[in-house]
């Protein structure tokens, strides 16, 4: 399924600059090496059967940052982003060619277990999707697949970390047992990236997390994000411009499976280099 | 959304035809609303139809079965002669009571009865027989549990003949001509007098649910066909349960779509729709023939039936575990969880009351099954009660099957009784299903 070669890996110099990689595209004024580069990708190609959905993608996801991924729809970029922690190897007809780094580790690895990078980048999907079972247990699940705890204590006390964390802890404290299919759109959504932190990923991916949301709790989740990059990097996939502008640090535009411009935020959204990315940014297309 | 990447004209073109609006009244919502009520109709007369049939099967079932619950006993006053019981004198002996003559017993207590009806052998004979033919077994119950009762006199309550439980039953009417009747004239005197001494009574048939089967329809019951019918069951529940969500699970969630999954899904469809007595064939040839293992016994018996139910329980579970939202895969995916965790946790929980839903259908079909069981011997005249899965046994079905083949009047009542038990073990499995799905979904 997976055609990643580790020549492929030896002919990127691994070492190689990040604005290298933004300057061709426009350029980042201020060099970035101030944060370091979480994860790499070089030359990322998808293929869902004949389709050819995402086209030589090279892009850094700095470390402690928001990297935004905008473009209209089937422009790839949730494509991208299942790249990131693999979950498109649950798609049978997809195929990913090219290289993912982690902390410099190649994540296609054949010898890399798919269960270990996925607790260390965590995902929340588009439409809440807590499991059908209680609150606490929604929570403590990835905890106790990954051995994070080993005694009640432990585990209660990563839940309610995980709780305050992401903001959902007053709300639901004296109904831990109740399902969590029971809450609010928002809530669901808050105990879904409660569910992802608890196994203190190091990468949060967020597929489009507001779009089933209404303003208050969208407002809700931006906070949370903002405050979660402390100790997260976090990719997070939008169709809102104002919340990439408002959550992230970088910006990365896709178009038709190319990455057409990456940026600084501010400097997608103010002066972007590609006539495309201005066009949708200012609502042109898309 | 923002979802065109290409900007699409919006609003009509000019010189376009005159906007046209819903109206909200006149003929066509009139129709509308006819054809709505019409619909309900249908459904409310299809449910009455269905609900009307189910009532008149079962209520005729009952008519003609509830009197198998009864059993009509007579009164005779037993001698326990010493002569007959201890023939050589001296101390009471078990092995000698075991073996006495008890059937004379029952013919001296007749004949004391009816002192009018010694002279003539023929007589004697019909007098013998308006009682169970098995009643000296009764007797010699009685005796070897209390040997005491040897010289003493007492009356006994035994059962009447099959004919003469159907006549008190009114099963047979009086005002034909003898000719045409089971039961005799002088037969039907003697009733009467019995009846009219008091000595004729009407008690629950605890025979039928603790007997096996018997030639003689007094004497025979359903237990030794239940707990046929409930090891056949174990047996079929113990192995297509498991090896069909088993099957279900891989092919769903693990097998990789290709030709030879494809095969195997067209094939497992193309089984579920073979005649089941081909199943009874197939099980002939390999477990009894190839295997060598017993015949009529449950244990081949519910092999058989568990391949018949195999396909049901897979297809349920398959398309149970196809409801399962991908959102919860995804879900456990994303945190890291293992395709076998993703399924033992998530999936397969979810979609357990699917699967008990058609692990029922599956089950309840394999309980009425006759077919496939004639081939491995399971139609067989079997009066032990079966005490494993190795003994000779029958299930229900097939003892509805032979008793409804028996040429005794006192038959046709117990077929339709042991029908109503076959149906009421039906729907205590059903409801014992129905809870589990319950309990299932409380959970989540």
């Amino acid at each position: 399924m997976m055609s990643n070669t580790t020549q492929a890996t030896a002919a990127a110099p691994a070492a190689a600059p990040i604005h290298s990689v933004d300057e061709p595209r426009g350029g980042d004024p201020r060099p970035a090496t101030a944060t370091a580069v979480k994860i790499k990708a070089r030359d990322v190609n998808v293929y869902y059967g004949d389709k050819h959905a995402l086209k030589h993608v090279d892009l850094d996801i700095n470390e402690n940052e928001v990297t935004a991924l905008i473009g209209p729809s089937g422009c790839g970029k949730s494509t991208f982003l299942r790249c990131l922690n693999r979950m498109n190897d649950v798609i049978d007809s997809c195929r990913v060619v090219g290289d993912i780094t982690l902390d410099e580790a190649d994540i296609y690895d054949p010898s890399l277990d798919v269960v270990q990078l996925r607790a260390r980048v965590g995902m929340v999907f588009q439409k809440p999707n807590p499991f059908p079972k209680s609150i606490y247990d929604n929570v403590a699940y990835g905890p106790r697949i990954h051995g994070l705890a080993h005694n009640k204590a432990d585990i209660d006390d990563i839940v309610r970390q995980s709780l305050e964390r992401a903001g959902l802890l007053k709300e639901v404290h004296d109904r831990l047992d109740q399902p969590g299919t029971g809450l609010s759109g928002g809530q669901q959504q808050r105990l879904c990236i409660a569910r992802a932190i608890a196994v203190n990923p190091e990468v949060i991916l967020m597929d489009e997390p507001c779009s089933a949301l209404d303003p208050i709790a969208t407002a809700r989740i931006e906070e949370l994000i903002d405050e979660l990059r402390e100790n997260f990097t976090i990719v997070i996939v939008t169709h809102s411009m104002q919340q990439a502008a408002r959550v992230s640090q970088r910006t990365a535009f896709f178009h038709l499976g190319d990455l057409v411009e990456v940026g600084n935020t501010e400097q997608i959204f103010t002066n972007p280099k590609d006539s495309r990315t201005q066009g949708y940014i200012t609502g042109r297309f898309g | 959304m923002t979802d065109a990447a290409t900007p699409t004209p919006v609003g009509p073109s000019p010189g376009a035809s005159p906007i046209r609006r819903p109206v909200l009244s006149g003929p066509h919502l009139r129709r509308r609303y006819a054809a709505e009520r019409r619909f309900r109709l249908y459904g409310l007369a299809s449910i009455a139809v269905a609900g009307l049939m189910l009532l008149l099967l079962v209520g005729s079932i009952w008519q003609k079965g509830h009197s198998a619950f009864w059993q009509t006993y007579v009164e005779i006053t037993v001698t326990f002669s010493e002569g007959v019981l201890n023939p050589d004198g001296g101390p009471v002996d078990h092995h000698e009571l075991e073996r006495a003559d008890y059937l004379s017993l029952v013919r001296d207590a007749l004949k004391e009865q009816f002192p009018e009806a010694t002279g003539d052998r023929r007589l004697r004979r019909q007098l013998y027989g308006i009682v169970s033919t098995n009643a000296d077994f009764a007797l010699r119950r009685m005796v070897l549990d209390d040997p005491s009762l040897v010289g003493q006199r007492r009356p006994v309550w035994v059962k009447l003949s099959d004919d003469l439980d159907s006549l008190a039953k009114g099963h047979i009417r009086r005002d034909l001509p003898e000719s045409d009747r089971r039961v005799s004239d002088i037969e039907l005197g003697w009733y009467d007098v019995l009846d009219k001494a008091g000595r004729i009574e009407s008690r629950f048939n605890v025979d039928l649910f603790t007997a096996g089967d018997s030639r003689e329809p007094v004497e025979a019951g359903i237990y030794g066909a239940l707990i046929g019918s409930i090891l056949t069951m174990t047996i079929t529940l113990l192995v297509s349960f498991p090896v069909g969500v088993m099957a279900a699970v891989y092919l769903e969630e693990f097998a990789p779509r290709n030709r030879l999954t494809d095969v195997i899904e067209v094939n497992i469809n193309n089984l579920a729709a073979v005649p089941s007595i081909v199943f009874g064939l197939l099980g002939l040839a390999v477990f009894l023939n190839f295997f060598g293992l017993p015949r009529s016994a449950p244990l081949v018996g519910g092999l058989v039936l568990a391949l018949m139910t195999l396909p049901t329980i897979i297809i349920a579970s398959r398309s149970a575990l196809k409801a399962v939202p991908p959102s919860i895969r995804e879900a456990a995916f994303g945190l890291g969880a293992s395709p076998l965790q993703v399924v033992t946790h998530h999936v397969l929980p979810l979609a357990m009351p699917g699967i008990l839903t058609g692990t029922i259908i599956g089950m309840a079909q394999a309980l009425g099954e006759t077919a496939p069981l004639l081939m491995i011997g399971m139609v067989a005249f079997i009066v032990d009660i079966p005490q494993g899965f190795t003994d000779p046994a029958t299930v229900l079905p097939v003892q509805i099957y032979l008793w409804a083949d028996s040429p005794e009047r006192a038959f046709v009542e117990r077929t339709s009784a042991a029908i109503l038990v076959l149906l009421g073990f039906l729907v205590l499995m059903n409801a014992v299903a129905v809870l589990l799905r319950k309990r299932f979904e409380r959970r989540w």
